[in-house]
């Protein structure tokens, strides 16, 4: 069966934050750039951050990115790689002033400057005390950034392919990436994007969890196309846990809350972060607070008839600061807490919220994989930024407003870097090889025919029940043991899905089959990587790697102060050491991580 | 509470096989936690899986899944299940052709967004840090940023159904008076000329049915009425 082919210079996959942004210095560039995107471009998940994006503009107070690198390296649990780091918070002005640019309508100060914000783990002079980092506009931070990349998108003219969903990653007999195949979701066709250099900005995953802050498009598609190719994916066993759901629907509450000066409290109507956290309390890093949390609802001082969940309080706040400041966090809880913030504190359990790990690169955005002579040898062609990319800035723990900044450096390096290779390469495009589509043929032929075979919406939830019971906020070796075998036997189901809606016209039961064939990847890549990981470190945390004297937090340095790399071929994995050296400070030496 | 049985009635149309458009009626059983009428969506497709919808942040600030419910379009993730009378009557947006139940064709609606420059226009040099604007200047932008593209408004508007094609409709008119209202915007002059016309701006008959069923509570009519003072006071 012969497929269309489509030719362009690059080919960005995703049109959330790090999509648009590569996207912005591909077509100033004059390159034939298309971006594929499941969703139209502004319906992308950068749309529901809410809190801010850190920059040290210093426009309330004093401020350097120095101590914004060292905050990071510190919530990284010293997992993130510091050159990627400083680069990271080093660019953060520039980024952020260039979306003021762009038009993105940020807060402002009476001085008619960018607002800020404190926020958790962001402090100044070296962990001193918190600072306002965050840069806001109100809580919709990132659907005002994702509108205004999309503005500028749209006046830069790029070529957008809405509603198209990648498949596959292409690569040559050299291991170079060459393309992507993708499905048109209105009318199933499939076509060939045969391309000098793709661009994965295809978000998080989520949505292996049963209780998840995400959309539901956070299939980790990006992660799971690039793991099919052979490409190994990076500390996976890495996720945030948000310690503000909304309890019971999984809806975010920003971090900015507790920045705009809210407290959680237990049943008790106690301020326990004050025990845990004595310095920066409310607002120490996600992983302390969410970890926290869960202390306190296991020990019997949760909240609510089931006692299982604890109360985020701003009713003491004035409420001209919430309906200036906080209006869309007003309008969730009324709508999915049932509660008035002004009068009545809302109710929030710590939900799975962001992936630290994915695919490999470097601050360049380039994807960087072990070879026969390096550990980090860049694949010719092949880019990643925002979630799905692993640069590594989060190491263990990603801090908050972090998030939206490494989309922005991220892409725009990653664009950066993209136009600078294609510029280097001859005219024509490397030639596909034959077989270039027989594999995702393949995979939609095997589902289209499969009879008998699994259920999407029953393993998909098998799936999610399995990761939150097997490998959640704390983690225990028997249950993570038994974790890794109960997702290899739902991967048995998944490679045998079948769906009973065969229409051509925008089928959406063949595309959830398909995103849960990316999801499963995920699954595995999480459930075996933190199996083997005996430390405790950063959001990963495990019985049997308690707090001790030569251990702090469990955290095991001698042995563990490495990054983990999973590759989907015989379920393996590999390690490569953490970069300690920055590019031009003096490196932040390992201490025991307090707030 | 316990777990309820609800009664729908819901449009169906796959053009792959149906010859036309029909109401499909069925029961469905919900589980306590089913709040919004996105949760029993997704319920019924766990039960039949070519049910087709597009949906994505189920917390209402992604615009995907708009459609009309009850008579009245709204964001399934955002419409309590407890609120609507039964059978609970879901069709697609009107007036935009159908892809495939409740899935509509938006090109027509983008189109009129992408045809008011969406997007700060500003030709001096980019100075090194941000361009400063006051709080009292950034909270002219309070009520049209937040806009989310659902498309709720335009679609439940008589006018952009008569005239898809000329009439910019009430979402692209808010989008438009956004950068009106934006003291970094220089446009002012082209954004007028742009909308001076019988139809692009003028088709509005303040109805305000975009007002009523906004799921962001944003109020597409006065940005449009605020646009026409903009054109009086040009041409004094």
């Amino acid at each position: 069966m012969s497929v269309p082919v489509r030719k362009f210079d690059a080919v960005i996959v995703g049109a959330g934050g790090a999509g648009l942004r590569a996207a912005i210095q591909l077509s100033e560039a004059g390159l034939k750039t298309a971006v594929l995107s499941k969703v139209f471009p502004t319906r992308s998940h950068t749309v529901a951050a809410q809190g801010g994006v850190a920059a040290s503009l210093g426009n309330s107070e004093e401020d350097h990115w120095h101590w914004h690198m060292y905050d990071t390296v510190k919530g990284s649990d010293w997992l993130g790689d510091q050159d990627a780091i400083e680069f990271m918070c080093r660019k953060a002005n520039e980024v952020v002033v260039e979306l003021e640019h762009y038009g993105m309508p940020f807060d402002r100060t009476d001085a008619g400057k960018i607002y800020q914000r404190p926020f958790g783990g962001h402090m100044s002079n070296f962990g001193e005390k918190p600072v306002r980092r965050s840069c806001a506009a109100a809580d919709r931070t990132g659907h005002a950034m994702l509108h205004a990349m999309y503005q500028r998108n749209v006046k830069v003219n790029t070529q957008f392919f809405v509603e198209w969903m990648a498949l596959d990653l292409v690569r040559d007999e050299e291991g170079a990436v060459v393309g992507v195949t993708a499905m048109e979701m209105e009318t199933s066709e499939i076509v060939m994007f045969h391309a000098k250099a793709v661009l994965f900005a295809t978000g998080g995953a989520g949505r292996i969890f049963h209780s998840s802050t995400n959309a539901f498009i956070n299939t980790g598609d990006g992660v799971g196309m690039a793991a099919r190719a052979g490409i190994p994916l990076e500390d996976m066993e890495f996720w945030q846990f948000h310690p503000t759901g909304v309890a019971g629907a999984g809806v975010l509450i920003t971090e900015g809350v507790r920045g705009e000066g809210g407290i959680l409290r237990n049943s008790d109507k106690e301020r326990f972060m004050e025990r845990y956290a004595p310095n920066a309390k409310d607002l120490a890093s996600r992983d302390v607070v969410s970890r926290a949390m869960v202390t306190e609802i296991n020990e019997g001082r949760g909240c609510g008839p089931n006692k299982d969940h604890v109360l985020l309080d701003i009713t003491h706040l004035p409420p001209e600061t919430i309906l200036k400041r906080l209006p869309g966090i007003r309008e969730i809880a009324i709508q999915f807490a049932g509660v008035d913030p002004i009068k009545e504190p809302i109710p929030v359990v710590p939900t799975c919220h962001y992936q630290m790990g994915g695919i490999p690169t470097n601050y360049n955005g380039e994807v960087v994989v072990p070879s026969a002579t390096s550990k980090s040898e860049v694949v010719s062609g092949f880019y990643a930024a925002g979630e799905c990319a692993c640069a590594s800035v989060h190491g263990a723990n990603r801090l908050g407003t972090n998030s939206l900044l490494d989309l922005l450096v991220f892409g725009k390096s990653a664009g950066e870097s993209m136009v600078d290779f294609i510029k280097s390469q001859p005219a024509a495009h490397r030639p596909l090889p034959a077989n270039a589509c027989d594999f995702t043929l393949s995979r939609v032929d095997r589902l289209n025919n499969q009879r008998g075979g699994a259920n999407v919406h029953e393993a998909r939830l098998a799936m999610q029940r399995a990761m939150q019971k097997h490998c959640g906020v704390f983690r225990f070796k028997k249950l993570l043991e038994e974790g890794v075998q109960q997702i290899s036997e739902i991967a048995g189901q998944v490679a045998q899905t079948e769906i009973a809606d065969k229409s051509r016209v925008f089928n959406t039961a063949r595309l959830e089959a398909l995103e849960l064939d990316n999801l499963i990847e995920v699954a595995k890549a999480t459930m075996v990587s933190a199996n083997a990981r005996t430390e405790s470190r950063g959001a990963h945390v495990r019985d049997d790697a308690p707090d001790t004297t030569e251990r702090p937090n469990g955290r095991d340095d001698q042995n563990w102060l490495k990054h983990t790399l999973w590759f989907r071929e015989g379920n393996r994995l590999d390690y490569k050491p953490v970069n300690l050296k920055p590019l031009s400070v003096e490196t932040i030496a390992l201490k025991k991580r307090a707030y | 509470m316990a777990n309820r049985t609800v009664r729908f009635s819901i449009y169906r149309y796959d053009p792959d096989k149906d010859e036309k458009p029909y109401m499909q009626d069925l029961t469905v059983e919900l589980e306590p936690t089913d709040r919004k009428l996105l949760d029993a969506l997704v319920r019924i497709k766990a039960m039949d899986d070519s049910l087709s919808f597009r949906r994505s942040c189920r917390e209402g600030v992604c615009g995907s899944d708009a459609m009309n419910i009850n008579g009245k379009n709204g964001l399934a993730c955002l419409i309590e299940i407890d609120s609507l009378t039964w059978p609970i009557t879901l069709r697609p947006l009107p007036g935009l052709p159908v892809v495939r139940d409740l899935i509509v064709d938006m090109t027509q609606f983008f189109k009129q967004y992408h045809s008011i420059t969406p997007y700060l226009v500003n030709n001096d040099p980019p100075p090194e840090r941000e361009r400063l604007q006051s709080p009292e200047e950034r909270e002219e932008l309070d009520g049209l940023y937040e806009c989310i593209l659902c498309a709720c408004c335009s679609t439940s508007c008589p006018s952009f159904w008569w005239n898809p094609d000329k009439f910019v409709g009430p979402a692209g008119l808010l989008a438009a008076y956004r950068f009106l209202a934006d003291t970094r915007d220089q446009a002012t002059s082209e954004r007028l000329d742009n909308l001076e016309d019988p139809y692009r701006l003028f088709r509005c008959h303040t109805i305000m049915n975009c007002v009523d069923v906004c799921p962001k509570g944003l109020n597409p009519t006065r940005a449009i009425s605020n646009i026409k003072d903009m054109m009086v006071r040009r041409a004094v």
